[in-house]
């Protein structure tokens, strides 16, 4: 896993998407190719802010083993400011949980491998006011 | 392109087969259909195979060739072709086992699907890793924690509940007690669902599907050759794949499933007949919110209304519009790789008058298989 992770870890330690100057349309993940313009695409790379809102969530409780630790975690689909959708996890109590709330961009671990392993971190959310 | 009936089905038990192997429940079922087709073995020419993961359920590749070889076929030195997206592999071998035959290339040819799941320890992790590894699973989301999400949104948006989810569950398992191949042959009450733990909130155990051993198999042929072998043909009257963005969060509506849509309205045109035509329905219930979403998708009900369906009984057996007969995934059971031809084997019957206890009234029927949260979907039309 650590080449995979360590290739796009621009992206995941900040919010930085692509935009096509094509057409103006910002993704997340970074893209090669924009799905709108395909071959007359004109990719560059754009920061995507980091505040939002929460479209929807869910606490997840049956997890991967690699989360189990973290059991019951939240996991959410975050609309950027930029427009841009983003799946991450929201750290915060469940009760806080409501759709439409904002949220705004921290730098959280995300898991490890193993004790000596390397440490996987990333962008989480949490409640923040107006 | 000429016509390309299914002149033969069989289906292997769908559950924990813990006394038998992957070869053994593909073999089971396809026996079964070669039987159902009045055939030898010889006359078939190729064979296309529906699997997710044998790779990681088995550490066992090559499987096309094993499974031509355990039935028999290695000398005789047929293509065999596995198909793999998802849990909408069985699907996709079917179109691509069609296209041979409606082209003209093959006059006979087999669409199989098998998974085994249950020689490894977690299979979930496995099944979720239709979902995109590098930024949906890396951040925790798991397969069900994604249709929770929609789950979420659509009781938020539409007033569906927790209830209307559940009742989805309690009409599968209801319909699997005919089914003498299902998993799950017994009744449950809501409370049963609404009481089981959460998996991802607010979907829980009994909201979701299985994940099962088994296999399902039918037997393609020419019209021409179709009527040489059976007096009850079944037409495919049209088979379509669609795709959509792999990650839930790159899509514009998270509740509408665009590759199901675009694979409906091609699969409705393709056969010249409207959604009123068809008297019966499969639908992929990975979830129970997968199978509310695929009413509003495949147009049964409205956006935002497809819980109505469920609430006036409209979706029930001997509903207006029965979907799931056999029970679904969730109580026939979700051989993932061969749940899409397990879902046309029950058309098959069904269209035939074969269907037993659970049989409805229907002289046109539809499968709608899914990869994943919907970045693949096969929407197959059969008719008699």
């Amino acid at each position: 896993m650590i080449p995979s992770f360590w290739r796009k870890i621009r992206y995941r330690y900040n919010l930085t998407g692509t935009k096509c100057e094509n057409c103006g349309r910002i993704y997340h993940p970074p893209r090669n190719i924009c799905p709108e313009c395909r071959r007359k695409s004109s990719i560059t790379e754009v920061d995507l802010g980091d505040r939002g809102e929460l479209l929807t969530y869910s606490i997840v409780h049956d997890a991967p083993e690699s989360f189990k630790l973290q059991r019951p975690y939240v996991i959410g689909l975050i609309k950027l400011e930029s427009g841009v959708v983003v799946t991450s996890q929201i750290s915060c109590k469940p009760s806080e949980l409501r759709i439409g709330m904002k949220v705004k961009a921290v730098f959280r671990k995300y898991g490890e491998d193993g004790e000596d392993g390397i440490i996987y971190y990333g962008t989480k959310f949490v409640p923040c006011e107006e | 392109m000429r016509k390309v009936a299914i002149i033969g089905v069989g289906m292997s038990r769908f559950g924990e087969l813990w006394d038998k192997s992957f070869r053994d429940i593909v073999i089971e079922a396809g026996i079964e259909a070669i039987e159902d087709a009045n055939l030898e073995g010889k006359e078939i020419e190729a064979m296309y195979i529906g699997n997710m993961s044998g790779g990681r359920f088995l550490s066992q590749e090559h499987i096309s060739a094993l499974i031509a070889d355990y039935s028999g076929l290695a000398s005789l030195n047929i293509p065999a072709i596995r198909v793999e997206a998802g849990d909408a592999s069985g699907g996709v071998a079917l179109k691509e086992a069609y296209i041979s035959v409606a082209s003209g290339i093959h006059d006979i040819v087999v669409a199989a699907g098998v998974e085994k799941v249950t020689d490894v320890g977690s299979a979930m992790e496995i099944m979720d890793s239709s979902i995109d590894q590098e930024w949906e699973a890396f951040h925790g989301a798991t397969l069900a924690s994604l249709y929770a999400m929609m789950a979420r949104l659509h009781i938020h948006n539409y007033g569906s509940s927790e209830e209307d989810l559940a009742m989805i569950s309690v009409k599968n398992h209801k319909n699997a007690v005919n089914n003498p191949k299902a998993q799950f042959r017994r009744e449950i009450g809501i409370e049963t669902v609404l009481n089981s733990p959460y998996v991802a909130e607010p979907l829980k155990v009994f909201d979701s599907a299985p994940i099962s051993d088994g296999s399902a198999v039918v037997i393609l042929a020419s019209e021409r050759v179709a009527r040489k072998h059976t007096d009850t043909p079944v037409y495919i009257n049209s088979v379509v794949q669609s795709s959509d963005y792999l990650a839930v969060q790159n899509r514009e509506d998270i509740l509408e499933m665009k590759a199901v849509k675009t694979a409906t309205r091609k699969a409705l045109k393709l056969a010249k007949c409207e959604l009123k035509d068809i008297d019966v329905f499969e639908m992929h219930d990975s979830f129970t919110i997968t199978e509310l979403l695929l009413y509003e998708n495949v147009g049964l009900a409205e956006k935002g209304r497809g819980h109505e369906l469920v609430r006036d009984g409209r979706v029930e057996i001997d509903g207006e519009k029965p979907v799931n007969p056999s029970g679904g995934l969730k109580a026939c059971g979700h051989a993932v790789g061969a749940t899409g031809i397990r879902q046309i084997g029950e058309i098959v019957l069904q269209l035939r008058g074969d269907a037993g206890k659970r049989q409805v009234d229907a002289e046109k029927g539809m499968a709608v298989n899914i990869g994943g949260t919907g970045a693949t979907a096969v929407v197959s039309i059969l008719g008699r």
